[in-house]
């Protein structure tokens, strides 16, 4: 039986389109749509005008209310509007035209529909009288952005506007975040109608996502827990979005059972990296510790993660001999790829609130002895060292160059966030840098989507200005949205970017290394900008270190700078990103660093 | 041409999993009668890969604007349950009912199947009508228009029949299926 189902009182799709009350205050299409997004709390929306939006940019233009951030190209808009909602935890909004306008925010949308991020997109159409015709800047936008939201409208009576545009945030920010596209013909935009305020709105009454947890499947999971030997925790991107409640709540229980606990990329910083439960982050280029714990568990806790295929590796051989407990807010992620014992379908934090609730009714206590065990166990798997990496006097290591922006991160007083592009840089980040806070951490991780490290810190910093915000990026991957560097110099924003330069697209290289017979086919970058003059010419700062001695003097000198700065890290050109888990191979499978030259690449 | 020899994988993702054997459901899904909704739930099954063995919609409830798209699909049964619950997540849809699971239902289907045939031919065709229960809905001298109403596998035993007959056009509806006893989709 549907969940849905249960909770329906009445079927009533929408209630019936309303007459104009007495008092309902009559306005253009496009002030409704600015309205609509004050009454919805929005600050900032990242954008791009046209044609078709025209007569919105003209109601931007008399706000007082809303800033608009100018990108240089629409996905700019949307990455940025993700590395703000990520960081705020409320809802992304980006605003851009028709035609070419929606298609270039197609990436965006499906990067945050992977990640589930909370966005509204608003989309200017043609006219609905010429819509279908293949007139000027044309496109059916929400036909092609049908499978990569969560939800999308095309507007076609001005009267249900500002209702749609609630719906959308609602919809945007309730139960699995994600993206949300209004597609707004111009003529609706100029048509005047009743504006109708968030209470007032009218919704589809059916949709209401489940939060609160099925209580016996808690107290059972709660159980298991208190009976297992070597349990595990395994965080996702659930815990961030769920606000940084979960986090805290995550952090008591872990703290009240004992557990070690782990994450997927996206759940980096719901557990403080500092804190000895920390195993690291888990999946094909995540810890030895954190693999072989999740392989060698007895009960596997999954708070808000969906076992993607980058976290399982081989699925028939994931956790053979675990229970395994899964919380998560979107019924479809449980049993997709692997089977549960204990399904929770609920808010990240409902469950976990609810599971310490009756760890502490009951009166548990973990299993003080089979936990010694574990923990030795789980040390020996530590003593591995595994993110050792072999120095160089001379040569940066990539490694070493994030070890040293950790270093000085730390001293730095400002709050910190950290962006990435998409490649091996961003696994480096993930292992090396210091994410002790939620909501500080902004990758592409589903998607993986080369180009959304500097527009998302552009989003990132306009939400905090105050901020420490840094882009660790790729030489390759930045390339991707540089032009969003002017957007950066625009507004003022300090965004850093440090670039690890290896000229080489290094997880392809390392690929085409390890699986491929070392044919670098079209992996190699022969002309690349000056990267320093390229940072000058958009108006930033650019920086360079090339050797190990002048590493430490341009980090610092980075972290001063009072406009956007690229650092150019000169690293090397041969660094591959270990541990990794070569495909086809489970938890227990994976090679490290020295193993590296015994690797049998004919096995893969 | 790829090899029919299946070489190791050197793919960046897993092998392919084995999966347990397929079976047919029949799905009932109750949504909101707006613009876009059967995209959306027929992208769902193509964006992820599955199969649409047959499809019917219609609105069934005039007043709430509700419609019922019934949709016959061939797959594992983890796979049914995954496409049960992303359909369930589709905002515009009400509730997702797999009949074949959930208890004894009737399905039926109509078809209109075109004959032209002359002579002993056009006796046996309606011979054959008769034991079928079909009915004669349009005739001309060389031609019969039969519609037929039953499950999938009378409706194709009929066809076959009327193959060497002269079988020249075939119009299905695909399945319409409800549950028996008094439990309902939906609360009306």
């Amino acid at each position: 039986m549907s969940s849905k189902a249960k909770k329906q009182e009445s079927i009533i799709a929408k209630i019936t389109p309303s007459k104009p009350k007495a008092k309902a205050k009559e306005m253009t299409g496009a002030e409704m749509v600015i309205n609509a997004l004050v009454e919805q709390g929005v600050d900032t929306i990242f954008g791009y005008p046209g044609g078709a939006v025209l007569p919105i940019y003209d109601e931007i233009f008399k706000s007082k209310k809303i800033k608009h951030v100018l990108v240089r190209q629409e996905g700019g808009a949307l990455h940025a509007a993700e590395g703000y909602a990520r960081s705020t935890g409320k809802v992304g909004c980006a605003l851009v035209t028709s035609g070419p306008g929606a298609t270039n925010a197609v990436t965006g949308l499906a990067d945050a529909m992977l990640d589930s991020i909370p966005l509204v997109c608003l989309t200017g159409q043609v006219p609905s009288f010429l819509i279908g015709t293949d007139a000027f800047q044309e496109a059916d936008t929400v036909g092609i952005t049908r499978p990569c939201t969560k939800h999308n409208y095309l507007v076609k009576d001005v009267n249900e506007l500002a209702s749609v545009v609630h719906e959308a945030f609602h919809i945007a920010r309730s139960g699995r975040p994600g993206p949300v596209v209004i597609d707004i013909p111009k003529d609706i935009q100029f048509a005047n109608g009743d504006y109708v305020n968030a209470k007032e709105a009218k919704m589809h009454t059916h949709y209401r996502p489940e939060t609160e947890p099925d209580m016996e499947a808690i107290e059972e999971a709660v159980a298991l827990m208190a009976s297992a030997k070597r349990p595990v925790f395994y965080t996702g991107g659930g815990v961030i979005n769920s606000g940084p409640e979960a986090s805290e709540l995550l952090r008591e229980f872990v703290k009240l059972t004992g557990f070690p606990v782990t994450s997927t990329l996206m759940g980096l910083g719901a557990y403080p990296a500092r804190e000895k439960e920390w195993l690291g982050m888990l999946g094909m280029h995540g810890t030895f510790e954190a693999n072989w714990a999740m392989h060698d568990c007895d009960v596997m806790i999954n708070i808000g993660a969906r076992f993607d295929d980058r976290v399982t590796g081989r699925t028939d051989k994931f956790s053979p001999n675990s229970e395994k407990i899964h919380v998560d807010i979107d019924a479809s992620s449980i049993n997709k790829n692997i089977q549960i014992d204990i399904p929770i379908v609920a808010d990240a934090a409902s469950a976990l609130r609810a599971m310490i609730d009756v760890w502490k009714k009951k009166g548990y206590k973990a299993d003080a002895d089979a936990m010694t065990k574990w923990w030795a166990q789980i040390n020996t798997w530590r003593s591995k060292n595994c993110l050792a990496y072999k120095k160089d006097k001379t040569i940066i290591k990539p490694q070493y160059a994030l070890e040293r922006l950790r270093h000085f991160m730390e001293k730095d007083k400002r709050d910190t966030y950290v962006t990435t592009e998409v490649g091996q840089h961003q696994m480096w980040a993930a292992q090396f840098l210091p994410f002790n806070e939620p909501n500080r951490w902004m990758t592409s991780g589903g998607l993986g989507t080369m180009g959304y490290g500097l527009p998302a810190a552009v989003g990132v910093q306009m939400a905090h200005p105050d901020a420490f915000v840094v882009d660790v990026a790729g030489e390759a991957s930045i390339l991707m949205n540089i032009q969003e560097m002017s957007t950066a110099v625009q507004y003022r924003l300090p965004v850093k970017i440090f670039i690890l330069n290896n000229q080489w697209m290094g997880m392809v290289r390392q690929w085409q290394e390890l699986l491929h017979g070392e044919r670098y086919s079209e992996s190699y970058t022969e002309s690349l900008p000056d990267f320093v003059k390229l940072a000058e010419a958009y108006g930033g700062i650019g920086l360079r270190a090339q050797t190990v001695d002048e590493l430490d003097g341009v980090i610092e000198e980075m972290m001063n700078t009072d406009r956007v700065t690229i650092v150019d890290v000169c690293v090397d050109q041969k660094e591959n990103c270990f541990p990794m888990i070569p495909s086809g191979k489970a938890h227990n499978e994976m090679i490290l660093s020295p193993d590296a030259a015994a690797f049998d690449k004919t096995l893969v | 041409m790829v090899s029919p020899k299946r070489r190791k994988s050197k793919s960046v993702y897993a092998p392919t999993p084995t999966l347990s054997a397929e079976e047919t459901h029949i799905l009932a899904i109750l949504v909101n009668n707006e613009p876009g909704v059967l995209a959306r739930v027929i992208g769902l099954f193509s964006g992820r890969g599955y199969n649409i063995e047959s499809l019917t919609v219609a609105e069934t409830n005039h007043t709430d604007h509700l419609s019922r798209i019934t949709i016959v699909s061939t797959g594992t049964p983890e796979f049914i349950h995954q496409i049960k619950t992303q359909l369930d997540r589709l905002v515009p849809v009400l509730e997702v009912s797999d009949l074949s699971v959930e208890g004894d239902f009737v399905e039926r289907e109509l078809a209109l199947v075109k004959v032209a045939c002359t002579g002993e031919k056009r006796i046996e065709a309606l011979r054959c009508a008769d034991i079928f229960r079909a009915r004669a809905v349009d005739s001309t001298l060389e031609s019969f228009v039969f519609e037929i109403t039953g499950t999938t596998q009378k409706v194709n035993a009929f066809i076959d029949l009327m193959e060497p007959l002269g079988l020249v056009d075939v119009s299905r509806t695909g399945i319409a299926a409800i549950s028996r006893g008094t439990k309902a989709i939906g609360v009306i």
